[in-house]
This record gives C-alpha cells, sequence and structure tokens, in this order.
C-alpha cells in the first residue's frame, strides 16, 4: 500500500503495521466501511453547521469554504513526541533569544554568525523595535513550527511560523469531531488531550501583561473582519478563551492606553492578540493607509501601556532567508546543537549555491522568501519544463528573492476514500505558547494532508485537508 | 461588551425579525389573492407598501404581477428587506457578534440560513410557496426558542431584545399606516364583504386572528382592532406590547450599568403614551396622524438606543 521508500507513519515503509497504530487498526478492521463513510459525510455537515469555514481571497462573500476533513488519524507514539517537543523548546527559546539579541545588541552579528545585511536589508526586520524590550521579554508569544516527517527518526523544521502562526482552531474542532463521532476510539486508545488549549493561551497571554496593567489583565483578540480567511478562527479563539473580538475600529488610544469601545465607554486592553500584520497595526507608524489597526498604537506599546501578541518584528525570526542560519542560532543562544533537523538550504543571494541551484531546479523546491501559503514557489520534480524555464528567468532577475531546498520525501498517512486506506503526505504544525511562565507546547498539532495522489502541497488554500492529531500517553 | 457587538446583536435579531414579518406578509397576500377576485394589483401594491420595499420594486420592474413581488419579497438579493436578504444579513450579523453568542444560538441562526439558501436557490413556484415560508418561519422560530432558552439574560440579551421588538413595532405600525383608512368609519358600509376581507389582511399579517377571537369574540370591527393591534397588553405584536419590552429591556440595562440613558426616558414616554390613551380618542384625533407619530417616536428610540450605548464611534 505505501509508496516505495516512503515512509508511511502506519506501515513503515516495509509494510509493516507500526506499534502506535496498533490499537487504531483493530478498530478500523472491524468498522463497515460503508458506516464510516457516512461518518466522513456527517462530520462534514456538523463542520458546515458550526461554521468552520475559511474564506477564499478574493471571491464573494458567500464562498466560504470547509477545509476536507479525513477521519483517519495520525497518531504519534509518545516517546515520537518527548523527543519532538525538546527540540521544538529549545528551537522556540533560540528564537526569542534571537529576536531580543536583533533588536537590542545584535551581538549576533558582531560574531559573524549571521551577516548584518541578511538583517538590515530585511523588509521584516522593524527599526521601530530597536532598543526596546517586550514585556516579559516575550516576542513570540504563539508559535507554529511546521515539521514534515521523513523516516522513523527523522524530521525536519520546515518552517517557523513566529509572526501569526494560524490553523489551532482546526486542531481543536478536529479533536472535538472524532470525540464526538467516534467515541469508543479514544477508550481504546489513551490519547492526550488538548482541551486546555484555550484557557492556557488566555493564561499564558495574561502573564505577559505589560507594567501599566492594573489587576487582572484584559485580553482581546483582534482581527481585520469578517471577511478575512480566518475570521472564524479568530472568532473561535475569542470565543473559547472568553475575552473579546475587537476591530481596528472599535479600538482607540485614551490617555495612554489603547480602549476598546465598549455599552460602557472605553476600556483599556493589557494584551492585545493581534491577528493582522505587522504593516497594518498602526497607520502612524506603518502603512498610513491601514484602516484595520490602531493609530497611536506603537506608542503606548513603547511606553509599556500594552502587550502585543506576537511582538511586530517577529517575521525577522521566521523569514526563508534566515531559515538557513537556524542550527547557528540555536547553538548561539542555547550552547547547544539544534535537536530538529534544519532542510539544506541554498541561498541563492550568493553566487555559488545560485549557480547550484540553477543547475538543478529540476530536482529541487525553490521558494519566495517572503512568500507563504504554498504561493510562488517551484516544485521542480512534478514542474513541466516551461514552468522551470519561466521560474528560471524569475530567479535570475531577483536572486536574493529566493532559497532553494532538496525535495523531501515527506512521510504519509492514510486517508479514508472510495479505494479504502490510500498514503498521502503530510505535515504537522505543533502550537507553542510562551510567556515568562515557560514554553507550553500542546500536545499534537495540526497535521495537513495533500489529498492529491503524490502531492507535496498541504495548503488549505490549495486542496489540503486535515486530519486530528493524536500524541499516545506512555 | 463591545459596543460594536451591541449593534451586531441589536441587528441580527432586526433583520430576523424583518424575514418572518416580511414572510408573513407575502403569505397574506397570497392568500387574498386566492380568496377574492380583481383589485389584486392594488392588493400587491399595499403589501410591499407594508413591507417597505414598493419604491425598490417599482424602479426595477415594468409592472406588477403575483409572481414577480413573491420572488421580490421572498428571494431578491436587490431587495435588503427580502426574506432570503433578511436571513443573511442576521446570519451576518450572527458571525460578527459570534462570542456573543451560545452554541445553540449560532447553531440555529447557521442553521436557518443554510436551509434559506438551500430552499430559496430557485424560484419558488406557488405550490411550493407555504411549505417554503412555512420553513422561514420555523427555522426563525427555532433561532428565538435557541435565545431564549440559553443565552444569559445579561446587557447582550437585551440588546438582542430591543431590536427584535422595535422592528417588531415598526411592522405593526406600517400595517395600521398603510391600512388605517380600512379601519376609518368609512365610505363603505360597514360589514360589508370588502372590509371583512380587510379587516381579516390586516389581523393575518400578525399572525392575530386566533388571539383577536378569543379577546373579542367574531364581532370584528375596525374599533376593537385598533384597540387590539396599538393598545391590548396581551398581544405580542401590538404597539403597547413592544414599547413595554423595551422599556423593561431598557430598566434592565439602566440598572445593569448604573446609568440613566436618554432612551429610557423616550420609552417611559412612548409607554405612558400608551397607557393613557383611549381607542375613541385615538380615532377622534386622527387614526393617521396617531400612527404616524407613533412610527416616529419608535424610529427616535432605536437611535438614541444606538447613540447612548456606543454602537458606532
Amino acid at each position: 500500500m505505501s509508496e516505495k521508500n516512503i515512509f508511511d507513519e502506519m506501515l513503515g515503509t516495509e509494510g509493516q503495521l507500526r506499534a502506535p497504530y496498533a490499537e487504531f487498526n483493530h478498530w478500523f478492521e472491524g468498522e463497515d466501511p460503508a458506516r464510516l463513510r457516512a461518518k466522513q459525510r456527517e462530520a462534514e455537515e456538523v463542520f458546515r453547521l458550526m461554521g468552520i469555514t475559511f474564506n477564499v481571497y478574493g471571491r464573494t462573500e458567500a464562498e466560504e469554504r470547509l477545509i476536507p476533513f479525513d477521519i483517519i488519524p495520525r497518531i504519534i507514539a509518545a516517546r515520537e513526541w518527548k523527543k519532538l517537543s525538546k527540540g521544538i523548546e529549545q528551537r522556540v527559546r533560540a528564537i526569542n533569544a534571537f529576536l531580543h539579541d536583533v533588536y537590542n545588541r545584535q551581538e549576533i552579528i558582531k560574531a559573524g554568525r549571521v551577516p548584518r545585511e541578511m538583517i538590515a536589508n530585511n523588509e521584516a526586520f522593524l527599526p521601530q523595535m530597536l532598543g526596546m524590550t517586550p514585556p516579559g521579554g516575550i516576542y513570540t508569544h504563539i508559535v507554529g513550527v511546521d515539521l514534515v516527517r521523513t523516516g522513523d527518526d527523522d524530521f525536519y523544521v520546515l518552517e517557523d511560523n513566529a509572526r501569526t502562526p494560524s490553523g489551532v482552531s482546526y486542531m481543536l474542532e478536529n479533536r472535538e469531531t472524532m470525540l464526538q463521532m467516534f467515541p469508543e476510539l479514544f477508550a481504546k486508545n489513551k490519547v492526550q488531550s488538548i482541551q486546555n488549549y484555550p484557557t492556557d493561551l488566555r493564561r499564558s497571554l495574561a502573564a505577559c501583561a505589560p507594567a501599566a496593567c492594573e489587576g487582572t489583565p484584559t485580553v482581546a483578540v483582534l482581527t481585520p473582519g469578517v471577511y478575512n480567511s480566518a475570521y472564524y478562527e479568530h472568532a473561535f479563539l475569542a470565543d473559547q478563551m472568553g475575552v473579546e473580538l475587537v476591530e481596528g475600529h472599535d479600538l482607540r488610544v485614551v490617555n495612554g492606553r489603547v480602549c476598546m469601545r465598549t455599552t460602557r465607554g472605553y476600556k483599556p486592553i493589557d494584551v492585545l492578540y493581534r491577528r493582522i500584520d505587522d504593516e497594518y497595526l498602526d497607520p502612524l507608524s506603518f502603512n498610513p493607509d491601514s484602516a484595520l489597526g490602531v493609530p497611536g498604537i506603537m506608542d503606548v506599546y513603547r511606553a509599556g501601556g500594552i502587550t502585543i501578541a506576537n511582538a511586530p518584528g517577529t517575521g525577522i525570526a521566521d523569514d526563508k532567508a534566515i531559515y538557513s542560519y537556524m542550527p547557528d542560532i540555536v547553538e548561539f543562544y542555547t550552547g547547544e546543537k539544534a535537536i530538529l533537523k534544519n532542510v539544506p538550504t541554498w541561498r541563492c543571494s550568493e553566487a555559488e549555491p545560485l549557480a547550484y541551484v540553477l543547475d538543478n531546479l529540476s530536482d529541487l523546491v525553490v521558494k519566495e522568501v517572503h512568500g507563504s501559503g504554498g504561493y510562488g514557489m517551484l516544485i521542480g520534480p512534478t514542474a513541466s519544463k516551461r514552468e522551470i524555464e519561466a521560474f528560471r528567468r524569475k530567479l535570475k532577475a531577483r536572486p536574493g528573492n529566493y532559497i532553494a531546498q532538496p525535495t523531501l520525501s515527506l512521510s504519509t498517512v492514510p486517508i479514508f476514500n472510495k479505494a479504502g486506506l490510500t498514503p498521502r503526505h503530510v505535515d504537522l504544525r505543533p502550537y507553542v505558547q510562551c510567556s515568562p511562565k515557560g514554553i507550553n507546547i500542546t500536545p499534537g498539532g495540526l497535521t495537513r494532508v495533500a489529498l492529491k495522489k503524490g502531492s507535496l502541497v498541504v495548503n488549505s488554500s490549495q486542496g489540503g485537508g486535515t486530519k486530528d492529531t493524536w500524541v499516545l500517553e506512555d | 461588551m463591545l459596543g460594536k457587538t451591541a449593534n451586531g446583536l441589536y441587528w441580527m435579531y432586526r433583520y430576523l425579525e424583518r424575514a418572518e414579518n416580511t414572510s408573513r406578509l407575502i403569505e397574506t397576500g397570497q392568500r387574498i389573492g386566492l380568496t377574492r377576485t380583481g383589485a389584486d394589483d392594488d392588493e400587491w401594491r399595499s403589501v410591499m407598501k407594508t413591507a417597505g420595499v414598493d419604491q425598490g420594486y417599482l424602479a426595477t420592474h415594468d409592472d406588477i404581477s403575483k409572481d414577480d413581488v413573491i420572488d421580490w419579497m421572498l428571494r431578491s438579493k436587490d431587495n435588503p428587506s427580502s426574506v432570503q436578504s433578511g436571513i443573511s444579513t442576521a446570519r451576518q450579523n450572527a458571525r460578527l457578534v459570534r462570542t456573543a453568542l451560545t452554541h445553540e444560538v449560532w447553531e440555529a441562526m447557521n442553521g436557518c440560513f443554510m436551509a434559506a439558501q438551500k430552499t430559496l436557490a430557485r424560484k419558488v413556484s406557488e405550490r411550493d410557496l407555504p411549505t417554503a415560508l412555512g420553513l422561514v418561519r420555523q427555522r426563525t422560530a427555532l433561532v428565538r426558542g435557541a435565545t431564549h432558552g440559553t443565552m444569559l439574560r445579561n446587557d447582550m440579551y437585551n440588546f438582542a431584545r430591543i431590536g427584535t421588538f422595535l422592528e417588531r413595532a415598526n411592522a405593526t405600525a406600517r400595517i395600521l399606516d398603510v391600512k388605517y383608512y380600512v379601519l376609518l368609519p368609512s365610505v363603505f358600509s360597514v360589514g360589508s364583504s370588502i372590509d371583512n376581507v380587510q379587516w381579516e389582511t390586516i389581523l393575518r399579517s400578525v399572525s392575530g386572528r386566533g388571539g383577536y377571537r378569543m379577546v373579542h369574540g367574531n364581532n370584528t370591527n375596525p374599533r376593537d382592532i385598533a384597540q387590539f393591534l396599538i393598545l391590548d397588553k396581551r398581544m405580542p405584536r401590538s404597539l403597547n406590547f413592544c414599547a413595554r419590552k423595551v422599556l423593561d429591556n431598557l430598566e434592565h440595562l439602566s440598572s445593569d450599568y448604573g446609568i440613566e440613558p436618554k432612551s429610557l426616558e423616550l420609552a417611559k414616554t412612548l409607554v405612558s403614551r400608551f397607557a393613557h390613551n383611549d381607542i375613541d380618542v385615538i380615532f377622534e384625533e386622527g387614526l393617521h396622524e396617531y400612527i404616524q407619530s407613533v412610527l416616529q417616536a419608535f424610529s427616535d428610540l432605536g437611535r438614541q438606543v444606538e447613540i447612548d450605548f456606543r454602537f458606532y464611534e
């Protein structure tokens, strides 16, 4: 069933059932496929009724799409997870230290480990953040680390999402749906709970309250609005945390605090979990045309009147060009070797790597440094000659805009379709919360799955689906 | 709570109520059409006027035909007060205030929207009309039921209710405004068949026939109908009832917030006006003028609520 040489998380490379899937497989073999199919349809109805949808940019408002949900869980053993979470924690710690350093003493540059121009000329670098330390010293309150697996013990970090990682609502709703549809599975498998994520998040954000906060910190979620593709998630998180969901026009600076317009008047916010990009945050400091942000919020921030989560300027840490320096960054700040592997990366800004990339386009994945969502990239092995030539021209015109990586043979996990169990490539995005009280990693994360046969693109905007992700107890 | 959330709740329930009222008007219009001959156009014209959608219709259609009117009032996306538009707008507001709603309310609202999308996807034939309208009525009632059964009785609930009753008062007042002449001691001989049909139209449009009979028996006359729809404290769609409900909710808000907003004063004035009005005096002073001034008072009250509770910047 598994493709040759590709690691299937259920069946390995040799077609032998792997231990974490033993109980599940036993259950599955006793199930009637027709019943499961009916359940799969039922799940879709539930998602639609609950409004768990995303809006597609550039479409009319009526276009609310479902992210396809597959009922076969992705199962991770306790031992595997322990190692993973240690690696994630190390990496997130290093990212925070790196951000503080980059916006303050810049020792990593002085030590010659990261070139100055890599930082100074980077669009994601915000000079407005220089010389300030956010409340509690935390930059990345929420991180979603994208991981891929290529073998039994081989995990790679694909991307560190240190700005505003999305998808956590799907992690939670997928579990909720599985619990409702197949309660018996959870009686047989001891799956680590993820349901405290929203409570933990609120606590973690509150622990980062600024100096100006008096009493219990007031937390709010800032959304670009109801037409944003992730609006459902913004509303979901605010609802689950029991905090207000605000938009820019609900906010204004009053007496040196950022306040929200309530039915009783203006009330200060202590911690703002913003789901809008840096450049829209404050028309006075960044994009002057932004109607999404709050005029003057950066001044309040610098004066210690509010915590912005994640901090502005964190993009410098998850930038694809900086990514290639991550092993150095981890070592520089933690004094340890990185536990999680980095994908070998060629920086097209440098002459020698560029020459190699141009010679090997058909074997490589080439990505835009600032791209996201799987757009603007070339997947060499599946691209046509014409696509490769077109990309070659783009690459030559602006080499600094690209990095290249080998195509990894991502692991597969079976999905349930007409043919029964069918292997499809997956990735994994665990979610991490940081506060001065510590780093908290929710066991599991969001498993995205490429539903098309052989496809490596798991992004929901391009036909990817999701799965519930189980981390088993010891 | 956010001013924006209060605004969203208020409009969610206003539009839900509007969708329901419009569906009731369509049903009445169709019913009248079935039971009498001639003057059909006039009847549909007045139905549209009551719903406040006649201008929009005439701007986009050459003549008045039953099918076109029904479609305009039921499904048209160009008509913001059509049943379909009302439900979509209510649901869009529900998405905006998702965090203020219980899961049950959200699911009922979203389910209502999904069912309406499906049923009203194509032109509804006359044969299927009763089913479609019944579905709308059922689905909107479900949202109201979930609201009633699951929402905390706090400020959010009060804003939802204020929206509901201001919209309802507006609907009842408009029916009276458009049809007032039917209730005047008129040129028609009282008790003629035309009058009876017209009176029944009025009661039907507010689902009030059963209630009226319980209160007034089979004696249908203009004075009692006007009394029933304007002043009766038990009739859930009467102007007095709606005003009292709004006052109740504003009193809750005021004591909760520890304030005396201007809207509370306006609501008190309105309620005491109904308490002191006698139906005979209303007729003496002019039913039409009276309804007009009540419509204005409700509209002022709504605007004041928006200001007092910071719906907008």
